[in-house]
């Protein structure tokens, strides 16, 4: 059970600011070893020493202010960005859901893009067909199923793209604010969802700005403020102190 | 599992390319590349009424424009000049598709890329091979003209065609990994690539003959990554010749441009989720 899937060790993530090829190419290749020299010098520093482990099983949070860092920290997980200082590792089949719906084209069906989706996720053809009903059915879509998605409602993208998601069998599942998705019922049969991936023993990396929702799942939270771990701990403790640092701050403003 | 044991500035790329086993399967990446092509062939042909009449459309118009300025007007000294055109026009127009519709693919799929990760070199290869797919099914179109000129199809086009299909995939492919991933970083390549295309164009033969390029030229011209490729396109749709020694040489040139695109490609991927 205590065994690390996830480790971050001293991670830094800065982003070179690339605006800055103003003078566009020619000026560009003519200052060859000052541009490149310029362009490595500005950078934007999102995550600052970060170190941290997840262990199977677990259900992290992340919460912070915007900006704060925290969806680095998912793309570093699923690996879609590298840190510029420090070693990751990460043990399991990584489902990122970064955003629901990744890869959706409105002019396609809701049947074409759970394909689409469901094997950019990591799925085989064949697997996705095999999930297909079940996918179908968890979305509620009915009849729209065979619907280009440009006609569908938000809440509906929302249901489709969560539930071919709900079917990926993933080992390691990563969460960015999707928890708000779709009518009432909807919401409480993806929050059922999420419990029985928990039972299951999937570790799950949770980004959200409700603290209504960490609460429900997350075992421990990790608090990121201005780039840097502010806390990690049991979900209660940080959230409370989270809750009195803002109490704080809004009594002392007055 | 990932590690990245990180001291200077580049991470190495190998490294960042380690995936999961399970993922990096040759049929999930062959799920990968037919589920992307099948998607490019769908948007393509939906609200669009024509659909495959334009994908011979183009290559038909140019046909005709370049007939009427050069033979009409300008009197080339040329026997069945439309089927020339036809037989270079087709295979040209779908490497210019290609490289044309590649500097905006990465961009066009910025969600996926920022989001999800999955071999990305994938989407350029869908978008060639969905041209690929078009030219194949044009085939028909040269052969419908080849009887309008008392010619036939030739038994030489059952291993040539594959065989041509196969290098003008490649360096087609090379091209378009490497436009598309400099794209990224620098967004002028988006407008130089229609000048490169034209410049191109007029510097392969294909609205004119090898024999006509004057000698002292021919050297250069040779070295033009498509030149023994549309040379042997037309030969083989207009003659059924199969050359030896222009397939070797376009195909040695085709890996060349592969492997070139590949390095490119290898260089800046890992950065592909910052600036995309």
């Amino acid at each position: 059970m205590r065994e690390p899937v996830i480790i971050f060790r001293n991670i830094h993530k800065s982003y070179p600011l690339y605006h800055h090829v103003t003078g566009g190419i020619k000026n560009f290749l003519f200052h060859f070893k000052k541009s490149v020299s310029g362009l490595q010098k500005r950078s934007y520093e999102s995550l600052r020493n970060i170190s941290f482990e997840v262990y199977a099983g677990e259900a992290f949070g992340i919460v912070g202010a915007n900006g704060a860092g925290k969806s680095t920290t998912l793309g570093l997980i699923a690996g879609v960005l590298k840190p510029t200082m420090g070693s990751i590792c990460v043990k399991g089949r990584v489902s990122s859901l970064l955003e629901l719906g990744a890869g959706f084209h409105p002019e396609l069906t809701g049947r074409e893009n759970i394909f689409l989706n469901g094997v950019l996720m990591g799925l085989g053809k064949r697997q996705v067909r095999g999930k297909l009903d079940q996918i179908i059915e968890f979305s509620e879509l009915g009849n729209f199923i065979d619907q280009p998605i440009r006609v569908y409602s938000s809440g509906m993208l929302a249901r489709l793209g969560f539930s071919v998601v709900a079917h990926l069998d993933p080992e390691i599942l990563l969460i960015d604010e999707i928890m708000a998705v779709g009518d009432i019922e909807f919401q409480k049969k993806c929050a059922g969802k999420m419990m029985e991936f928990k039972r299951k023993g999937v570790t799950m990396v949770f980004v959200s700005h409700s603290a209504g929702d960490i609460e429900r799942i997350c075992d421990r939270v990790m608090w990121i403020e201005d780039h840097t771990i502010k806390m990690l701990g049991p979900t209660g403790y940080v959230l409370d102190s989270m809750l009195n640092r803002k109490l704080a701050t809004s009594s002392g403003g007055l | 599992m990932r590690i990245y044991k990180r001291t200077e500035k580049r991470p190495d790329a190998a490294i960042m390319n380690r995936r999961p086993a399970t993922k990096t399967s040759m049929k999930y990446y062959a799920d990968l590349i037919f589920i992307l092509t099948q998607k490019e062939m769908k948007i393509r042909y939906k609200n669009s009424f024509l659909g495959y009449l334009w994908s011979i459309g183009n290559p038909l118009a140019f046909a005709f424009v370049y007939f009427v300025a050069f033979k009409v007007v300008m009197k080339i000294q040329m026997e069945d000049y439309v089927l020339f055109l036809i037989a270079g026009l087709f295979p040209w127009q779908w490497f210019s598709n290609s490289v044309n519709a590649s500097t905006g693919i990465f961009i066009g799929n910025a969600s996926i890329i920022k989001k999800v990760s999955f071999p990305r070199n994938i989407v350029p290869l869908a978008l060639v091979l969905q041209d690929m797919i078009h030219f194949a099914l044009s085939i028909p179109v040269i052969v419908f003209f080849l009887f309008v000129f008392h010619k036939s199809p030739s038994w030489s086009w059952v291993p040539g065609i594959p065989i041509l299909l196969l290098i003008q995939l490649l360096v087609t492919y090379g091209f378009a990994l490497i436009m598309s991933s400099v794209n990224l970083f620098f967004r002028d390549i988006e407008r130089l690539v229609s000048i490169f295309l034209a410049l191109l164009f007029y510097f392969t033969p294909i609205i004119y003959s090898e024999s006509m390029i004057p000698a002292r030229y021919g050297r250069l011209m040779k070295l033009n990554p498509l030149y023994y490729l549309m040379v042997s396109w037309r030969e083989l749709f207009m003659s059924g010749r199969l050359e030896m020694s222009s397939l070797l040489l376009s195909a040695s040139q085709a890996l060349v441009f592969l492997a070139i695109g590949f390095l490119v490609y290898k260089k800046l991927s890992w950065r592909f989720a910052e600036v995309v």
